[in-house]
């Protein structure tokens, strides 16, 4: 692949410049009907009057908006306080995919490191194992890991046939079991930009410090993090943004003290107690907050890229 | 760079830490299919290998429930793939080989927007969309929901497989008489045939795995396996259910091999 993309880049082939349009079509209108269609309407629907029983009236209104970072008292005549309630849910979001990503990195760096270094030949296949559990259903991945996480499960059996502990340690329905799912969930994302940039890195450079006196760790801190940081942001990035807004990890593993902004939403769309423009707004800050890391990592990007030729 | 000495570039620990990374990734998969075999009523206890939660799936009370939620989620999985691998081949084609032009990154971006948007995002606003135009949910809203996220997943490889494979090919033939038509069918459209195989068998898993956007825009009554699952799941996790996820995961973990394979094999050389 790497020696074809070398040959076919120099110069655009425009075979079917006469027929790009034509071409294009299908997924422009797939995609802007059923996708982009949908955000605007979103949009809209964000800004309308809420029905009783699901639904939206179409009238104008900020109350959703409203609700979400105001509280007026029970019957909407007290002067606006900050409303803490949603807040909190996003700050908690915003917590534990930090978290999650910190966790991805620290086990997902050295080993990105590690297939880097491994020889040529056998690196897709390194890459390739960790990717498989990525394709399996997510579902059935967190099930799996609530299953081995349990009281009673399989994980806690062990540690005490082995003596480690005398009673089972609770790990489902904490912040931890939530870090530990989303860190399960989106792995690989971390690893192959890390992979990639690792695998571009000049060893000389290395080599260079070690000759200088540098110590292995210097080196890591000083030379090849600064190198490959391009790939730890983006990363970084890849696996913050996914676990912001999850629904099944905080679900099923977190309870309902460990509520997260999936959660939130999901909940304004089910039977008949939802909110439709309330979640509507809760997904347009949500959105809104993912575009801004987006924007922000390909300035972070293109910077990067500049410096680099 | 091969020249640099080993001892420089490895660092103590990282194999540790990668091969801890592979326990964490594989030993909830391979628990689960372990105590899918169990022979038990409880989860909790091993009493022996049995095929029976297998049996119980396809001939048990819930049997029915599943039988339509596979054809659903199989027939579901197959039309989208085929579509979106069609739209994102003709998609790759004017991108890769249609030249320089304006909307190229307006494209790019459409393209890849369901990968940027949160997935919950989307379902809320396919939901809301759906509702707005007056279009009741069921299968047919599952089946348009899902054509569109998978076009990313089918591009992606479709495209590389493209600016992989040099234009002088179809160039060669065009010069020798061959119309575009021709070219494109006889001499693109072979060379491509492993990226356009990898980018259906991953918007294929895609679509077969995805939970949130059906679950938003499913409508009453009308189930996917993950749907199904994820209703059980919320009573409890059931020995059926460890059966019924074990053959789920088989199927995605072959088609991922399968996809694998065929990327990596070269025909243009």
């Amino acid at each position: 692949m790497a020696a074809g993309a070398a040959s076919g880049g120099s110069a655009r082939a425009d075979t079917y410049k006469d027929a790009r349009g034509w071409l294009l079509l299908p997924s422009w209108a797939v995609l802007g009907i059923f996708v982009l269609g949908p955000v605007c309407m979103m949009l809209i629907y964000s800004f309308l009057t809420k029905e009783f029983r699901g639904g939206v009236i179409w009238e104008f209104s900020l109350s959703a908006y409203d609700q979400f970072f105001f509280d007026r008292g029970l019957f909407g005549d007290e002067p606006a306080k900050l409303e803490w309630t949603y807040i909190t849910i996003f700050w908690r979001s915003i917590w534990q995919a930090g978290a999650a990503t910190l966790l991805s990195l620290v086990i997902g760096f050295p080993t990105a490191y590690f297939i880097a270094t491994r020889p040529e030949h056998v690196r897709p296949v390194w890459v390739f194992l960790i990717t498989i559990p990525y394709w399996v259903n997510l579902l059935i991945r967190t099930v799996s890991m609530k299953f081995l996480l349990r009281d009673q499960g399989p994980l806690n059996d062990f540690l005490i046939g082995t003596g480690l502990i005398d009673s089972p340690i609770h790990i489902v329905n904490t912040n931890f079991a939530v870090q530990l799912g989303l860190f399960y969930s989106y792995l690989p994302f971390m690893v192959l930009p890390v992979y990639a940039a690792v695998e571009r890195y000049n060893f000389s450079l290395s080599e260079a410090a070690a000759d200088l006196y540098a110590s292995k760790w210097t080196t890591l801190r000083r030379i090849v993090l600064p190198a490959v940081k391009p790939g730890v942001v983006a990363g970084c990035i890849l696996v913050f943004v996914p676990s912001m807004g999850s629904f099944l990890a905080p679900d099923l593993l977190g309870g309902a003290k460990n509520f997260m902004i999936g959660s939130l939403i999901e909940e304004q769309f089910k039977g008949n107690a939802g909110n439709w423009p309330f979640g509507a707004a809760a997904s347009m800050v949500l959105l809104t907050m993912v575009l801004i890391i987006l924007m922000f990592s390909a300035r972070q990007q293109a910077k990067a890229d500049t410096a680099g030729s | 760079m091969a020249h640099v000495n080993n001892d420089i570039k490895t660092y103590k620990g990282f194999r540790a830490i990668t091969l801890l990374c592979l326990v964490v990734l594989y030993a909830p998969l391979v628990i689960v299919t372990i105590y899918s075999f169990n022979a038990s009523q409880s989860i909790t206890n091993w009493e022996g290998v049995s095929f029976r939660w297998y049996a119980d799936v396809f001939t048990g009370p819930e049997s029915a429930k599943f039988k339509t939620a596979a054809f659903n989620s199989f027939t579901i999985a197959i039309i989208a793939a085929t579509a979106s691998t069609a739209i994102a081949t003709l998609a790759a084609t004017a991108m890769v080989r249609g030249g320089n032009f304006k909307l190229r990154t307006v494209s790019f971006g459409l393209i890849s927007l369901p990968l940027m948007v949160p997935e919950i995002v989307t379902a809320v606003a396919t939901l809301i969309f759906f509702n707005a135009i007056g279009f009741t949910r069921g299968y047919l809203t599952i089946l348009v929901a899902h054509i569109a996220f998978c076009i990313p997943f089918a591009y992606l490889p479709i495209s590389a497989r493209m600016q992989g494979i040099e234009d002088s090919f179809e160039q060669a033939a065009m010069d020798l008489y061959a119309t575009r038509r021709q070219a494109f069918t006889r001499i693109l459209m072979p060379l491509m045939a492993p990226g356009i195989i990898s980018g259906f068998l991953l918007a294929f898993i895609v679509s077969l795995d995805d939970f949130i956007i059906t679950n938003f825009v499913k409508g009453a009554g009308v189930e996917t396996l993950p749907t199904a699952i994820f209703g059980s799941v919320k009573q409890g996790i059931k020995p059926n259910i460890m059966a019924i996820s074990t053959m789920l995961l088989s199927v995605s973990v072959v088609m991922v091999t399968i996809s694998y394979f065929v990327s990596k094999s070269d025909n243009t050389k």
